[in-house]
């Protein structure tokens, strides 16, 4: 079992996965229409960079656009989250062994207590995530079970593999589970609303063009985010 | 039932049709058509397979449901943050339904979608600054707007006014005739004052050509008078088009594509028939919006801007005070405490904050900015034709309460407002809830503190 699911199961996910993301870039790459956005992509190209590249800028660092400084609280918990999310698994010196072992590619590793520090931080930060989605009227109004089959999809990985770290009998059990729900995850990335891991940067600098070419980003400084 | 007799799918092109819906009065019968009009649920699907692409549903489908566009959205913050009002609830439940149900939707799903497009939405775009992924529902709106047109869902008063521009190329029933005859009269009317005035029609190779607001020819004629006499006292070389000097689109309000090129189309015409330098719009935010910002990509301009150089307004009375072609009288100018309503159109949607904040520079001892101001502020609360629609006065006048709020918190009493949907709105709130203000678009009171020069002296 093991062999399988480290061996072709994590190939076929992690292939799924990058042609997945790959191809959902080109998808909305291709799917845009100057005419139709309203937005001259390919003319005044310098003025669509600028404004890509700070609608992108102001919004990946914390506190960094006029919103997430409104919202201090809901900023630190989804910068905590997805710093964890991101980090935990790419450094994780576990899994670089394994890449190691496997493939022959290892990456910087964090220590094992950062690593569980970021763990925990994860599953925190999800949890307080899932009690707004629940106590904030105007999230629970948006917040479908879709919502939370996602999130679950996200943390699962993390649980499991804790429980797994932790030597928390059965060890198998939690560590095949944790390589299981990590290729759930890789694979549900393109086919899911998880595909915003890229999306979010086309989704922004599409709309930073908007600003940076149409919307006065060729007269003022471009709007402030 | 299939197509009412006012309340159908056919835009309104034939003066017959026109007059048959403006005696319709309200609009009672049109909306009790409404009810019983069939979608067309084919044409819904070919629409939405052809034209919403790639951002729009990126949009609908990552939206993290995460609320935080809800206290962008002022009609939220004024219905007691109701939730049906959180901007993500209003798209997804409406555009987001049919885009899922793949066209197959009912009579309620598109009187609902219109309610809210029309009614709950000004197109402020303010959303979209607040959301971590970029979503802007504003344009989202907008677009349900087209959707909803397309299929005979639009509020009466837009029908109407779509119906203008596709007619007489203009908002309201005013032809050529009129219009040339309104400038002519503006000049007889401050001939005294100023012997020299002029307002040239057809001049070619002018260095402005000045487009307007069917509104000042037809209900504030004095605001052309007093844009030719600022004109005249900067020496600018100006001239207005006998066509295509209408700059404003219910049509884009309606989500009436068509009728907003055929109206863009005709002040484009106007450039390349008299060949100015650059076009000068009046203060109205839609106007600029319209012809300026988007009307190049109606009319398929592959640059994305109009034929020639545009500027607001307030970006040629910014320009003329800071070149000296105006210059105002210390004296006279504005001591009260005084606040400016930042027009979405063309502040958020459009870069203009900076003009507008050196114009007040120049004019303004002691001005106040309303929290937030510039690009962040909120929507006046008539925004995207909600002013002209009876059918929401209700629910303008309680949006209303968070820019009552905005101006309350400054303490002025003089609220500058260079867009005639901000005026409007700002001179309902008053009429409504009543907290003492004035308001003023600019060119009143810049005539009351212009040093007229010299030459001009004995003229006045």
């Amino acid at each position: 079992m093991y062999n399988i699911v480290t061996g072709p199961m994590a190939w076929l996910s992690f292939l799924i996965f990058f042609i997945g993301i790959l191809l959902r870039s080109i998808m909305y790459i291709k799917g845009l229409d100057w005419r139709l956005d309203r937005v001259t992509y390919t003319k005044n190209v310098s003025y669509g960079i600028r404004g890509a590249i700070k609608s992108i800028f102001f919004w990946i660092i914390p506190f960094g656009s006029q919103s997430w400084r409104n919202n201090p609280g809901f900023t630190i918990l989804v910068f905590t989250f997805h710093a964890g999310l991101l980090i935990t698994p790419v450094f994780l010196l576990g899994h670089n062994i394994l890449l190691q072992e496997r493939w022959g590619i290892s990456l910087f590793t964090i220590s094992e207590t950062t690593a569980d520090m970021l763990t925990i931080a994860v599953l925190v930060s999800a949890l307080f995530l899932l009690l707004r989605r629940f106590s904030l009227p105007e999230v629970r109004i948006l917040t479908t079970s879709y919502d939370i089959l996602l999130l679950c999809i996200s943390i699962l990985p993390f649980l499991t593999g804790f429980l797994a770290h932790t030597q928390v009998p059965p060890y198998n059990f939690w560590l095949i589970t944790h390589i299981i729900s990590g290729e759930i995850w890789l694979i549900a990335v393109p086919f899911t609303k998880l595909s915003h891991i890229i999306l979010f940067f086309m989704s922004r600098a599409q709309l930073g063009m908007d600003f940076g070419i149409k919307r006065g980003g060729m007269k003022g400084g471009g709007i402030t985010w | 039932m299939p197509e009412g007799t006012l309340c159908n799918k056919q835009p309104v092109n034939t003066k017959e049709q026109l007059h048959a819906l403006l005696a319709d009065t309200r609009g009672t019968l049109y909306y009790k058509e409404m009810e019983k009009l069939d979608i067309d649920q084919e044409v819904l699907r070919d629409i939405i397979r052809k034209t919403l692409k790639s951002r729009m549903r990126t949009w609908l489908e990552i939206c993290a449901h995460c609320g935080l566009c809800a206290d962008s959205c002022f009609f939220y913050l004024s219905n007691h943050k109701d939730p049906k009002q959180v901007p993500s609830y209003k798209i997804q439940s409406t555009l987001g339904e049919i885009v899922k149900r793949k066209g197959d939707v009912d009579n309620a799903l598109m009187r609902y979608a219109m309610d809210t497009a029309w009614g709950k939405c000004t197109c402020c775009n303010r959303c979209g600054m607040y959301c971590p992924f970029g979503i802007d529902m504003g344009v989202m709106f907008s677009y349900l707007r087209g959707v909803c047109f397309s299929q005979g869902f639009v509020p009466w008063e837009m029908k109407i006014g779509s119906g203008m521009h596709r007619i007489y190329r203009a908002q309201m029933d005013i032809t050529t005739e009129d219009w040339v005859d309104t400038c002519e009269w503006m000049v007889e009317e401050n001939q005294d004052e100023w012997p020299k005035l002029e307002i040239p029609i057809d001049k070619e190779n002018a260095d402005i050509i000045y487009t307007v607001n069917a509104r000042e020819p037809k209900h504030y004629p004095e605001d052309l008078g007093d844009a030719a006499i600022l004109f005249h006292i900067a020496g600018e070389n100006w001239t207005v088009p006998s066509e295509g000097w209408e700059e404003t689109s219910l049509a884009m309000f309606a989500g009436d594509w068509e009728g907003s090129r055929l109206q863009v189309k005709s002040v484009y015409d106007a450039i390349e028939r008299l060949k100015p330098r650059k076009m000068v719009v009046t203060e109205c935010g839609h106007a600029y919006r319209a012809t300026v910002i988007e009307g190049p990509y109606w009319t398929g301009q592959q640059s994305g801007k109009p034929p020639v150089e545009t500027l607001h307004y307030v970006e040629w009375v910014a320009d003329a005070l800071r070149t000296g072609k105006l210059k105002i009288d210390p004296v006279k100018k504005i001591k009260e405490p005084v606040t400016y309503q930042d027009s979405c159109n063309y502040i958020r949607n459009a870069g203009l904050r900076k003009d507008a904040r050196d114009i007040m520079g120049y004019i303004a001892e002691d001005f106040r900015e309303m929290k937030p101001c510039g690009e962040h502020n909120f929507c006046c609360g008539g925004g995207g034709g909600l002013n002209g629609i009876g059918r929401y006065r209700e629910q303008r006048n309680i949006g209303q309460k968070v820019k009552r709020d905005q101006i309350l918190e400054t303490g002025a009493k003089l609220v500058i407002t260079p867009c005639h949907n901000c005026w409007d709105a700002i001179r309902d709130l008053e009429e409504t809830y009543k907290i003492g203000i004035r308001w003023s678009f600019i060119k009143p009171l810049l005539l009351g503190m212009v040093i007229v020069p010299e030459h001009l002296k004995g003229e006045e």
